[in-house]
């Protein structure tokens, strides 16, 4: 499964994302299940609105975080998230 | 954690609030106590609200609203409310049994996360005889109307003997119901269960054939569907990892307010376990007798307490231990290295005899004359 560059990428309906303050981390849940997230993971995902492509969550994020060269592994990660069903496009 | 007294005690993550033990169904699997009609009382509105908002500070997140039918309860939405409210990811299990399509929108409107809707077998004839109510065809509407309302739907059904064979049946139907998740749940031998062990064991010949069909099957709907098998122990070399290990993870509360570290806790002897009426949860799982007997390794006896596999799975599940030995400190006799382990066997005969005989005795359902009864 790989990321289509021209479409907008949204979190998965059928999941939820939120900040455990017990845990001090972000979680994605779902039935029967709980994937824990490490802050990159997390800041990722928190972009995939279904207002934005691959392209545009990559120069947010290196606009953010004032760096360069992320494309490798946000691509990774989404195809990874693609793959569990934690984002959709179309 | 050999040779230290101290043990790290983890916050729950898993909450299930066993709401009532009423149920217009009497599987006769069903995973209450035995007893359960003796303890007819019910916590109040405020208790639940009380204890959901205190586990839910600790750290609990996953939260089941089970039963019996959890259904029965009229304050079941104000609930739903109150967990979304704290932040929790709720499920609600259910038989199916008097849901209808207002009370599936309106707790999608309070916030209700996902349904877990049990059916007992793909035909209706079988599912209506060992639910002893006629429900198949509400159950698939139901199903239905769960999608339709654009939750994520887990379809349960118990795997035993009689029911085994419908195994490409079943999985045909969780298809055309658009399950999300299915959870192939090969009976355990506790409650119920443990009652109707001669009548609902099916034969390890049975058990593989019936794998194999369930695991080509998610090949097939990979990326589409999720299969959740619980494994059928009895035919397995090791325990299981019960509870992810006492008082880790999971914390059960009965309808009449008594806490569990696991729904089959009850029948264990001498836990005193403790009500939410009288304690707050952090008091519970921080220093209740019954929440500390098995944490650590301490009370484990030989052969857990030299075996390395022993972080792995915990001894394997102290109700097993207590149900088929007699002594709950003892490793889980499906262990091949359980000194009791010859118990297995002997069950598996005699389920295999019970299965042969001529005059085979009938099923004892869930209810409770039934409950009574036996108790």
């Amino acid at each position: 499964m790989s990321i289509n560059p021209e479409q907008t990428i949204k979190f998965s309906p059928m999941h939820r994302l939120q900040w455990e303050e017990a845990q001090q981390k972000n979680v994605i849940l779902y039935p029967e299940g709980m994937v824990e997230l490490n802050q990159s993971s997390a800041e990722i995902l928190k972009l995939c609105d279904g207002t934005r492509t691959l392209g545009q969550i990559v120069r947010d994020l290196e606009q953010k975080f004032a760096t360069a060269g992320l494309v490798d592994d946000i691509t990774a990660f989404l195809e990874v998230a693609l793959k569990n069903g934690w984002i959709q496009q179309n | 954690m050999a040779g230290s007294n101290k043990i790290n005690i983890t916050p729950p993550r898993w909450l299930l609030a066993e709401l009532t033990y009423a149920c217009p169904l009497q599987c006769p699997y069903c995973a209450n106590p035995i007893d359960y009609a003796k303890h007819q009382s019910e916590l109040d509105t405020d208790d639940w609200k009380r204890v959901l908002t205190q586990a839910r500070k600790m750290g609990a997140v996953q939260l089941g609203f089970s039963g019996g039918e959890p259904l029965t309860r009229k304050d079941l939405p104000e609930l739903v409310k109150h967990a979304r409210d704290l932040g929790y990811y709720s499920n609600l299990i259910t038989s199916g049994y008097g849901l209808t399509e207002e009370k599936i929108v309106q707790l999608k409107d309070v916030g209700l996360d996902h349904i877990q809707v049990s059916i007992q077998a793909s035909s209706q004839e079988l599912n209506d005889h060992l639910a002893g109510t006629e429900s198949f065809q509400h159950k698939k509407d139901v199903a239905h109307l769960i999608k339709k309302h654009g939750y994520p739907m887990v379809l349960c059904v118990v795997i035993h003997r009689e029911n085994i064979h419908q195994m490409p049946q079943i999985l045909e139907m969780a298809e055309e119901l658009g399950a999300d998740y299915l959870e192939l749940a090969n009976t355990q031998y506790y409650g119920w269960a443990h009652a109707n062990r001669d009548l609902l064991l099916p034969t390890k010949e049975q058990f593989e054939q019936a794998e194999q069909i369930a695991q080509a099957f998610k090949e097939k709907v990979a990326g589409k569907m999720k299969i959740y098998y619980v494994v059928p122990d009895f035919y397995e070399d090791r325990p299981k990892a019960c509870m992810n290990g006492w008082g880790t993870t999971f914390l059960t509360i009965a309808p009449d307010g008594v806490a569990l570290p696991c729904h089959s806790a009850r029948e264990l002897p001498g836990l005193d376990c403790p009500n939410v009426k009288d304690y707050s949860i952090e008091q519970i799982w921080n220093e209740s007798k019954a929440f500390n007997f098995f944490r650590g390794f301490e009370w484990m006896k030989e052969p857990c307490s030299s075996c390395d596999e022993k972080e792995k799975d915990f001894g394997g599940c102290r109700c097993q231990a207590y149900l088929l030995s007699g002594d709950m400190y003892a490793a889980d006799p499906v262990c091949s290295k359980s000194p009791n382990h010859h118990v297995i066997q002997e069950a598996i005969d005699s389920a295999k005899a019970s299965a042969l005989a001529d005059n085979e005795k009938p099923l004892i359902f869930r209810n409770s004359k039934n409950s009574r009864l036996l108790s």
